[in-house]
C-alpha cells in the first residue's frame, strides 16, 4: 500500500509540477489530468469509492474536457502562447514565497495525531454518501444545485454576442 | 488477505474471456459492416478475398485488411506534435477496454465450493465505472484531432468534444431511472433484478420498465460511440476523415479498432440494462439447473438441427455454383458442408447419447446453466451491434446545430420526465 | 517507507496546494491560472477525504469534496466563458495584457 501512495503521491506533483512549467497550455491540461487521475487513485486507497468515482467522471470526464475544449477553440499560436517575459526575481520570489507557505503548512500538519479507527462497512459507498446528503446536508446541496443553475444562466449569457 | 493462485488464475481467466469476447466481435462487426451495409443497399458486398478458395462470405477480407494494415507505412506528417500522435490511438482503444471489467456475462458460478461471480470485477460503483472510464475515451479523439495540426483533424476534434460532453448527460441521467427501480448500481444485481416477472408473465427488463429511459439511452450511446447518425466528428463528406485524417497503417486501424469495441461495449451496456443481460426470459437460473438435463438435450438437438440444416444449404449451394467460376472457388460449398455435416451428425450423436440420462451432476447442471446464459448474452449481445450498422444504412448525418438542439434541448429535457415520472410511479406503487 | 498515516496525505496536499498556489501567482496565461486553481481545490478536496477516513470516521469529507467538484464545475464553466469572450474582445489570454483599469 506504501508504494502505491508513493506513485499516486509523485505522480500527482510530476502532473502538477509539469503543469505550472509547460508553456503549451494543452501540454498543461494533460499534465494536470495526469496529477487529477493519481489523486483519484489515493480517493480509491482512502476509501472513498463515491469521489474517486465523481473524481474520474466530473474532473477528469468533464471539467477537464470543457478546458481542453476551450484551448482547442481558441487555438492560439506561438505569439499569442509567449508570455512577456518576467524577471528571475520575481520568480525566485513567487517559489520562495510558496515553499516557505507549504513547509508552514507541513509543519502545522506534522502535528495532526490520527486517530485509528475502523471505518463502517458502508464508508464511502454511494449509497452511504447519498443518505448524508439529503439528510444532513440537504440546504448546502440545495444551495449547490441553485449555484449550478446561476452558472448555466451566466455563461449563457456570458457567451450570447447579442442579448 | 494474502489472495492465492486460483484466485488470480480465475480473474486472468474472466479478463481473458470479456476481451477475447470483445475483440472477436470485432471482425464480424467489420463484416456486418460491408456485407449488412451492402444488403441494405441492395449490392453483393465484398466477396473476392479468398484463401484456398474458402471466402466465407466476405470474412476472409478481414485477414486481408489487417495484412494491408500491418505493411503498410505507418506515416507521421512533419507538422505533427510527435509525441500525442503516438499516444492518441493507443488511449482510445485502452479506456473502452477497461470498462469492460464490470459487464457481467453469466449468473454466479457455483462450482467446487467456490462463488465465482462472471464479471472481472464486481465493483460496487458497477455501471458508474464504465461512465467515468468511457468519459476518459474523448481523450483519444481530442488527442488525435489536436496533434495532427490540421483544421479538419481540429474541427473533428472540436465537434467530438462539445458532442461528448453533451450527450454523457442524458446517458448518466436515463441511468437514474434504472437506479430507482432496481435499487443499486451493481450491473449484476440489475441484471438479477431484470429475473422477475412483471404481472406473471412478462419479463421484468429495463425495456419494460423503463421505456424511455431505454430509448434515452440507446440515442446517447449511439452518440457516445460517434457513430451515424451522430458521427459528425468524422463526417467525411464535409470535414474529410476528421479526427484520424492523419493516421495511417495500425495507428489508424486502432482507431478503428476502438471505435468498434466502442459498439460492443455500448450493446453489452444496453443489453445489460434494458434487455435482461444474461437472463433467459421465463427461466431463472435455478430453473435451468433443476432441468439441466432437458436444457441440454434441447441444446444439442437445436445446435445438430442447426448444423444439418446449414449443411443442406451449404449442398444446395455447392451445386449451384458447380463450373461457375472454374478455379478452386467452387470447393467452397463442398469444404462447408463438409464441415456442417459433420458437426451436425456429431451433435446428433452426442443428442441420441443424452436422451437416456435422467439427471447430471452438480457441476454439468451448473456449466448448462452457464453455457446458457452466456449464448443468450452473446445472442443479445450481438444483436443490438447489428442494430448499430442497420442505423446506420438507414439514417443520414445530423447537422452540427441539430444534434445540439436535440441533445440539450430534447433529450435533457426528456430524462428529468423520465425521472420524475419514476419517482412518481414508484411512490404510488408504494415501492 | 513505512505506514502511510493521515499526515503523508496532508503534507501531499499542502505540497499540490502550493503548487497550485505558485501557478496562480506566477503564471500570466489565464488558463494556466485556471488550472491552477483547479489543482488547489484538488489539493483541499484530497485533505477533506484523508481527514474522512483518519480521523472523523464520518462521511462528511465526501459531501463536501462533493460540493467541491460541484463549485469546480460551475467556476471552470464561467471561468472559461469569461476567457472566451476576452479572447474575442482583446484577443489575448494574457493576464498581464489586461490593464485597461491600471492605464
Amino acid at each position: 500500500m506504501a508504494i502505491l501512495f508513493y506513485l499516486f503521491a509523485a505522480l500527482a506533483v510530476l502532473g502538477g509540477l509539469l503543469m505550472v512549467s509547460l508553456r503549451n497550455p494543452l501540454s498543461g491540461a494533460f499534465s494536470l489530468i495526469l496529477s487529477l487521475v493519481s489523486l483519484a487513485g489515493l480517493f480509491a486507497m482512502l476509501q472513498a469509492e463515491f469521489v474517486f468515482i465523481l473524481q474520474v467522471l466530473v474532473y477528469a470526464g468533464a471539467i477537464m474536457v470543457l478546458i481542453i475544449f476551450t484551448i482547442m477553440l481558441l487555438n492560439l499560436n506561438k505569439d499569442e502562447l509567449a508570455e512577456p517575459p518576467v524577471g528571475w526575481m520575481r520568480l525566485i520570489f513567487t517559489a520562495l514565497v510558496c515553499a516557505v507557505a507549504a513547509f508552514g503548512a507541513i509543519r502545522v500538519f506534522g502535528d495532526i495525531t490520527p486517530v485509528q479507527m475502523e471505518p463502517a462497512p458502508d464508508f464511502g459507498s454511494i449509497e452511504g454518501v447519498g443518505r448524508l446528503m439529503l439528510s444532513d446536508f440537504l440546504y448546502p446541496f440545495e444551495v449547490i444545485s441553485l449555484i449550478l443553475l446561476v452558472a448555466v444562466v451566466g455563461v449563457v449569457l456570458l457567451a450570447k454576442k447579442v442579448i | 488477505m494474502t489472495p492465492n493462485w486460483v484466485d488470480f488464475a480465475i480473474i486472468g481467466g474472466k479478463a481473458i474471456f470479456i476481451w477475447g469476447f470483445a475483440l472477436s466481435l470485432l471482425p464480424v462487426l467489420i463484416w456486418f459492416e460491408r456485407k449488412g451495409a451492402a444488403f441494405i443497399q441492395d449490392r453483393a458486398g465484398p466477396n473476392r478475398a479468398a484463401v484456398f478458395g474458402i471466402r466465407l462470405a466476405g470474412l476472409i477480407h478481414n485477414i486481408a485488411d489487417v495484412v494491408k494494415l500491418l505493411m503498410k507505412e505507418m506515416m507521421i506528417p512533419p507538422q505533427v506534435n510527435r509525441t500525442y500522435f503516438m499516444i492518441a490511438p493507443v488511449l482510445g482503444f485502452t479506456f473502452i477496454l477497461t470498462a469492460f471489467a464490470v459487464i457481467p456475462w453469466a449468473d454466479r458460478f457455483l462450482v467446487a465450493g467456490r462463488d465465482i461471480s462472471m464479471q472481472v470485477a464486481d465493483l460496487n460503483a458497477g455501471i458508474l465505472f464504465i461512465l467515468a472510464v468511457t468519459s476518459l475515451n474523448v481523450y483519444g479523439i481530442v488527442l488525435a484531432g489536436w496533434s495532427s495540426n490540421n483544421k479538419f483533424a481540429l474541427m473533428g476534434g472540436l465537434r467530438s468534444t462539445a458532442q461528448m460532453i453533451s450527450y454523457e448527460i442524458p446517458l448518466g441521467l436515463a441511468l437514474v431511472g434504472i437506479f430507482m427501480v432496481f435499487q443499486t448500481v451493481q450491473l449484476n444485481e440489475i441484471v438479477r433484478g431484470q429475473g422477475d416477472l412483471l404481472w406473471g408473465f412478462l419479463p421484468r427488463w429495463g425495456i419494460v420498465v423503463q421505456p424511455l429511459g431505454a430509448i434515452l439511452f440507446i440515442v446517447a450511446a449511439f452518440a457516445e460511440t460517434n457513430r451515424n447518425p451522430f458521427d459528425l466528428p468524422e463526417g467525411e463528406s464535409e470535414i474529410v476523415a476528421g479526427y484520424h485524417v492523419e493516421y495511417s497503417g495500425m495507428r489508424f486501424a486502432l482507431f478503428y479498432m476502438g471505435e468498434y469495441a466502442a459498439i460492443v461495449l455500448s450493446a453489452a451496456m444496453i443489453t445489460t440494462l434494458f434487455f435482461g443481460g444474461w437472463q433467459i426470459p421465463w427461466f431463472p437460473t435455478e430453473s435451468i439447473v433443476a432441468n439441466a438435463h432437458a436444457w441440454l438435450k434441447v441444446m444439442l438437438a437445436g445446435g445438430a438441427l442447426g448444423a444439418l440444416a446449414f449443411a443442406v444449404l451449404m449442398f444446395a449451394w455447392s451445386k449451384r455454383i458447380h463450373g461457375a467460376f472454374g478455379d478452386r472457388r467452387e470447393n467452397e460449398g463442398a469444404i462447408l458442408f463438409a464441415l456442417h455435416a459433420v458437426i451436425g451428425v456429431v451433435l446428433a450423436y452426442l443428442f441420441v447419447e443424452s436422451l437416456g440420462m435422467s439427471s447430471i451432476p452438480e457441476w454439468g447442471a451448473r456449466t448448462v446453466a452457464l453455457v446458457a446464459q452466456i449464448s443468450a448474452f452473446a445472442v443479445k449481445t450481438i444483436f443490438w451491434c447489428w442494430v448499430f450498422i442497420w442505423v446506420r444504412g438507414s439514417l443520414p448525418r445530423f447537422r452540427y446545430d441539430q444534434l445540439m438542439r436535440l441533445g440539450w434541448k430534447n433529450m435533457i429535457p426528456l430524462s428529468f420526465v423520465n425521472i420524475l415520472l419514476t419517482g412518481i410511479v414508484l411512490v404510488l406503487m408504494g415501492g | 517507507m513505512g505506514e502511510v498515516t493521515l499526515n503523508h496525505y496532508l503534507y501531499l496536499s499542502a505540497i499540490l496546494f502550493f503548487i497550485g498556489a505558485f501557478g496562480v501567482l506566477f503564471r500570466q496565461n489565464l488558463l494556466v491560472i485556471l488550472m491552477s486553481v483547479e489543482l488547489m481545490l484538488n489539493a483541499v478536496n484530497l485533505s477533506f477525504i484523508a481527514f474522512a477516513r483518519h480521523s472523523a470516521g464520518t462521511m462528511d469529507g465526501h459531501v463536501i469534496a462533493f460540493f467541491v467538484m460541484a463549485l469546480a464545475a460551475a467556476e471552470a464553466g464561467i471561468g472559461l466563458a469569461i476567457l472566451v469572450m476576452l479572447f474575442r474582445n482583446r484577443t489575448t489570454v494574457q493576464a498581464g495584457d489586461l490593464t485597461l483599469m491600471r492605464d
